[in-house]
Formats: C-alpha cells, sequence, structure tokens
C-alpha cells in the first residue's frame, strides 16, 4: 500500500470529485521533546459527492477506520463530519481524516454508508435519533440509545424548535434557559 | 415457517444494566437448544447526556471533570483525549515534562485496567481462586496510583495545556519498587493464565473474531488486536510522551505465531500489554524532561482564553479497552463549548458481539462478551421467552453464571478420565 502525504491526499479528492469537492486543510503540530509530527486532515465535500468520497477514502486503504460521526446544528444548516482514520498499523503514520458535509435543514437526509462500512450502523444509528438527520437505506432504523417512549420529533442535539428544551427541568428560583443541543 | 416443529427455538434477553459504562447494554439472543444463533445488542438504558450538559452547562474547564467521570475504569484516558482535543482547537501546545506525566498515569491505568479484566474474566468461568489473586495483586498498582495522584479512582491530573501535579525525583523509587514487583511476577501471571488446563480449555477457540470481521466491524483495542488489526494509537498516531517512544501494537502472533482471534489471545494481548505499560513507565521516567507543568497557571486566565479562542480538534487516547476520540469545536465569544463528541471503545466493540456470540454456548456467553472488557457484570438478570407458547422464566445472572462454571468442572472432568 502506498502512502500518500496529507497534501497528496486533498488533492486527491480535488482530482477524484471534481466539483463535489469543496475544500481541504491540513493541521500540523509538533510532539513532545523529539518533535515527531502530529498530523490531521479535514476535508469538506457536497452531499451530491460524499458517497464517492467515502469510496475514495476506501481506495486510499482497503479497510479505513471511522470513529465516529459528529453533528452540528448551525442554524439553518447541519454540518456532518465523518471522523476517519488511515493507514493505520504503521509506527507515526496514521492520520486523522474529517469528512465533512453540510445538510440544509429541509432536507436532512444522508445515505447510508453501512454497505460500505458495516461497523458505520451505531453511528449512523445515533445521529439519526439524536440530530433528526435522516439515514437513507438504513439496514437498522431502530432507535440506539433513546428510549422507546421519548417523543417523536424531538431531537436532542438540535438548537432550534425541535431541540429538548420543553423536556428540561427548571430548578425553583431560576429562568427558563433556552441550551443549545 | 420452516423451523422443525420438534425444534423449539428461545429468545433470551441478558442484560440491561450496569452504571458504570456510558452505554450499558442488553444483549437479545436466539438460542437453538445450547447453541446461539442470532443476537441483537440493546444499548441506552442510562444514557447521560453528558456531551450534552459539557455543551450547556460547564465551562471547558469544568469538562475535565466530566470526561473523567464518562467511565470510572478508563478516567485518565477521557480527560486525556479531551484536553488534546481542546488544545487543538485552541492551538496551544503542553510542556513536555507534562506529556511525559501524562504518559506515565495512563500506563498506570492500562496496568490497573487489565489485571481487573483477568480477575473478572477468571471468576466468569468459575476459577475464583485466580480471581482472588489476581485482584489482590492489583492492589499494588491502586496503592502507587493513590501514592503518586492523591486517589484511587478519578485522579484529577489533567489540565488543559498540561497535568496539575508534578511526579518528582523523590516518587521514582516507590514508582520503581511497584514496577519491579510485577516484573517478578510476570512469568508467574503468564504460567497461570497461558498454560493453565481449565483456562485452555474455557478459552480456546471460544468468542472467536476473524480478522476481517473486525476490521469491518471496527473493532479497536485488545479486541481488534487479538483478532490481527495492528491498530495502537500509541504506535499509529502517537500523542504526548508516547511520540518520543517506540511503540509497538501487540498481537498473539508475537507469542504463539498464529493470530486465532478467540478469548485466549485476547487473554495474550493483555497480559502482554501490562508488560509492555511496565517498560513504558520506566522508560518515560528515566527520560522524563525538565520543566513547566502547565501552559497557563491562572485558570481564569486559561477560560477567558477558551472564551475568545475559536478552532475545533480531535483527540485520540488508546484506552485499555481501545481507542477513545473526543471531538470539540469552539466558538469566540461563547463560554461553554459549541459541540462535543464522545466515542468511547465499547461503542464500536459492541457490534462485534453478534459475530462473537454467534454459534456458541451459552455457557459461552459469560467469557465470551466480557473478553471484549465491556464494563462486565451487564450479565445481572436474563429472561427466557419459549417463543411458541410465550412462557417467560428467568434466569438470573446467578444461575447464568453457574452454567459457566459447571462447563468448567464437565470439561475438566471428561479431561481426567
Amino acid at each position: 500500500m502506498e502512502m500518500l502525504t496529507p497534501q497528496a491526499i486533498i488533492d486527491s479528492f480535488g482530482k477524484e470529485l471534481g466539483d463535489g469537492f469543496v475544500g481541504g486543510s491540513v493541521y500540523e503540530r509538533e510532539v513532545a521533546v523529539k518533535k515527531n509530527k502530529f498530523r490531521s486532515l479535514w476535508v469538506k465535500v457536497k452531499k451530491s459527492a460524499f458517497r464517492d468520497a467515502v469510496e475514495h477514502i476506501c481506495e486510499l486503504q482497503e479497510y479505513p477506520h471511522l470513529a465516529v460521526i459528529s453533528s452540528a446544528d448551525l442554524g439553518d444548516r447541519v454540518e456532518l463530519i465523518y471522523h476517519f482514520t488511515l493507514y493505520y498499523g504503521n509506527h507515526l503514520q496514521e492520520l486523522s481524516l474529517g469528512l465533512r458535509v453540510s445538510l440544509a435543514k429541509n432536507d436532512l437526509k444522508i445515505p447510508t454508508i453501512t454497505d460500505i462500512i458495516p461497523g458505520a450502523l451505531f453511528t449512523e444509528r445515533e445521529t439519526q435519533e439524536m440530530m433528526g438527520v435522516e439515514v437513507d437505506g438504513i439496514p437498522d432504523n431502530r432507535r440506539l440509545f433513546l428510549p422507546e417512549d421519548f417523543p417523536q420529533g424531538v431531537y436532542p442535539w438540535r438548537t432550534d424548535e425541535t431541540g429538548p428544551q420543553d423536556m428540561l427541568r427548571v430548578l425553583p428560583g431560576r429562568q427558563k434557559k433556552y441550551g443549545s443541543g | 415457517m420452516a423451523v422443525d416443529e420438534t425444534k423449539t427455538r428461545y429468545t433470551i434477553p441478558v442484560g440491561p444494566i450496569h452504571p458504570a459504562l456510558k452505554e450499558p447494554i442488553r444483549l437479545d439472543l436466539s438460542i437453538d437448544g445450547e447453541e446461539i444463533v442470532d443476537v441483537d445488542v440493546v444499548v441506552g438504558q442510562v444514557h447521560r447526556g453528558i456531551e450534552w450538559l459539557g455543551m450547556n452547562r460547564n465551562n471547558p474547564i469544568q469538562n475535565i471533570y466530566l470526561a473523567e467521570r464518562v467511565c470510572g475504569i478508563c478516567n485518565i484516558c477521557h480527560p486525556f483525549a479531551y484536553v488534546m482535543a481542546v488544545e487543538q482547537a485552541m492551538g496551544i501546545t503542553p510542556p513536555e515534562r507534562a506529556e511525559y506525566i501524562r504518559v506515565i498515569i495512563a500506563e498506570m491505568e492500562r496496568i490497573h485496567s487489565h489485571l481487573l479484566w483477568a480477575g473478572v474474566a477468571a471468576h466468569e468461568i468459575g476459577f475464583d481462586s485466580v480471581f482472588y489473586f489476581v485482584w489482590r495483586v492489583r492492589e499494588e498498582i491502586m496503592d502507587l496510583i493513590e501514592y503518586v495522584t492523591g486517589n484511587r479512582v478519578t485522579k484529577a491530573m489533567f489540565q488543559i495545556g498540561g497535568v496539575r501535579r508534578d511526579i518528582t525525583e523523590e516518587q521514582f523509587p516507590r514508582i520503581r519498587q511497584s514496577l519491579d514487583y510485577y516484573k517478578s511476577l510476570f512469568d508467574q501471571l503468564k504460567t497461570l493464565f497461558l498454560d493453565d488446563r481449565t483456562i485452555r480449555m474455557r478459552t480456546k477457540n471460544v468468542g472467536v473474531l476473524k480478522t476481517e470481521d473486525a476490521l469491518k466491524l471496527l473493532a479497536v483495542g485488545p479486541t481488534g488486536r487479538a483478532s490481527g488489526v495492528p491498530k495502537d494509537v500509541r504506535q499509529d498516531q502517537p500523542y504526548g510522551g508516547y511520540a518520543d517512544l517506540d511503540i509497538k501494537a501487540i498481537t498473539p502472533d508475537m507469542l504463539t505465531g498464529t493470530v486465532v482471534g478467540d478469548v485466549y489471545d485476547r487473554i495474550i494481548v493483555r497480559l502482554l500489554e501490562v508488560k509492555q505499560a511496565v517498560e513504558i513507565i520506566e522508560q518515560c521516567l528515566d527520560e522524563m524532561p525538565p520543566g513547566p507543568l502547565l501552559f497557563e497557571q491562572k485558570a481564569a486566565k486559561l477560560l477567558n482564553m477558551l472564551t475568545k479562542a475559536e478552532g475545533e480538534g480531535i483527540g485520540r487516547a488508546e484506552a485499555p479497552r481501545g481507542e477513545v476520540v473526543h471531538y470539540v469545536r469552539l466558538e469566540a465569544g461563547r463560554e461553554t463549548l459549541s459541540n462535543w463528541k464522545i466515542r468511547a471503545p465499547t461503542y464500536v466493540n459492541l457490534m462485534s458481539i453478534p459475530a462473537i456470540l454467534k454459534g456458541g454456548q451459552i455457557a459461552d456467553v459469560p467469557i465470551a462478551f466480557a473478553s471484549i472488557d465491556p464494563c462486565m457484570s451487564c450479565t445481572n438478570r436474563a429472561i427466557v421467552v419459549d417463543s411458541k407458547t410465550k412462557n417467560t422464566s428467568i434466569l438470573s445472572y446467578r444461575e447464568l453464571h453457574e452454567l459457566s462454571v459447571e462447563k468448567t468442572k464437565r470439561l475438566e472432568a471428561e479431561f481426567d478420565s
């Protein structure tokens, strides 16, 4: 397996995805006494190119590790970051890769990647119930962490009207405070 | 239904709650006679909303102590990953000495966690004398942790941009004394766990996770490494003082020459990791650089910097059970984090449970399930449902445990005759 440099990986995304590639950046820091490099990558793609981007990551390494999907409510958009790690198993060579995709609030849908990476199932189920992002084609549509009697249409990580504000307990003598997430 | 009328298939829910873990779990086992044909994992019974608290109630410094309470056993690696994520988001670097102290306490945690697991595993197969022995041996590292940090469990050592307490030259002899104790015990532990007839019978070819399944299901930590996936953050993307050390991910073929991926291989990996942890601590003591402990001494000033900072970071630490990942986003002018996502190792390792248990026997559930080290003792109550008559009977944890103990005795008797 040939290992690319961080910048070459970002360039390869541009070449592979064309218009679907929005941008990328490399973070680099020196660690401890020997000043070895600690590197992570951030790549942003359009929703239409998302599946191609994941397939491209699988070309870089046959079994990339998907750590987790993090999601943020940014007002009119929801941003998902798929945190991958590449080139594990090699001393000092591993890279963290955050694959970023932004979804409009009126179209919160993302295709599943469980057919490419079966282990993505738990984190897709969690994103679905916590953020209200519908995962198209998910093989197991049940909730993961939320109990079955949790109200429908309430998403704990959202900051808008579908958030959990009404479920919060207000302590005596305190003002009701709207939180985020 | 195409099922043979003479056979009765049962569904056994095992679980659900163990309060120490972020994701306590229930296992729904479909069984045919003694054989497990299908497994469903149900989690979330005591989801505490820690990430939500970190984004709404606590400021980033208070979050260190919240992160410490994600897990009672891994209370070093969670704050470790968290402070690294925040440091990346702020763009600061902790002093070198702090990086080494972080590694020393993280490795102490690994020793105590693996020994705790070894005791639990011995108990699960009914080998209680080993359980007592291992937990007695574990007290030494607990005493050492208390000596170094002032507390046995939650150590409160971490601060954003460094550590809160020093490990001084005067403390080195006491630390080395404990390390020597474990080095002198290693051969005994190795004989006890790897050569014992009973343990071999109960763990060899039990709960097998194939390499390909481990890769596809994203298994991490000893669970993945025992299946031949050489993934270890300390080796792959070293953080803190690990970046100066030449660490190699431990896989069972280092000792036996082959990778099977069974419970026995997971014992090998953990056993060798205890030895590796002792060596890492010794190396850190030898090479510990001098210097300050904190990037910023005053907490109020640090908090002010955090409020002004803008950025995002990812922190990854190798916990005893596998990789812990924290993602943090800071927004300028906001007192709390704007985003915090925690990924604990059991989160991904649980997906391997169906692959590990399928085809096995009910009596092997306690040891096979415990072998991924999911903060066991979830198996406290099991309900047996006859799918035809809807009859329900309850298997207590004790009965399930007795099934396991009986199997050990039966195998021993067969071996002797």
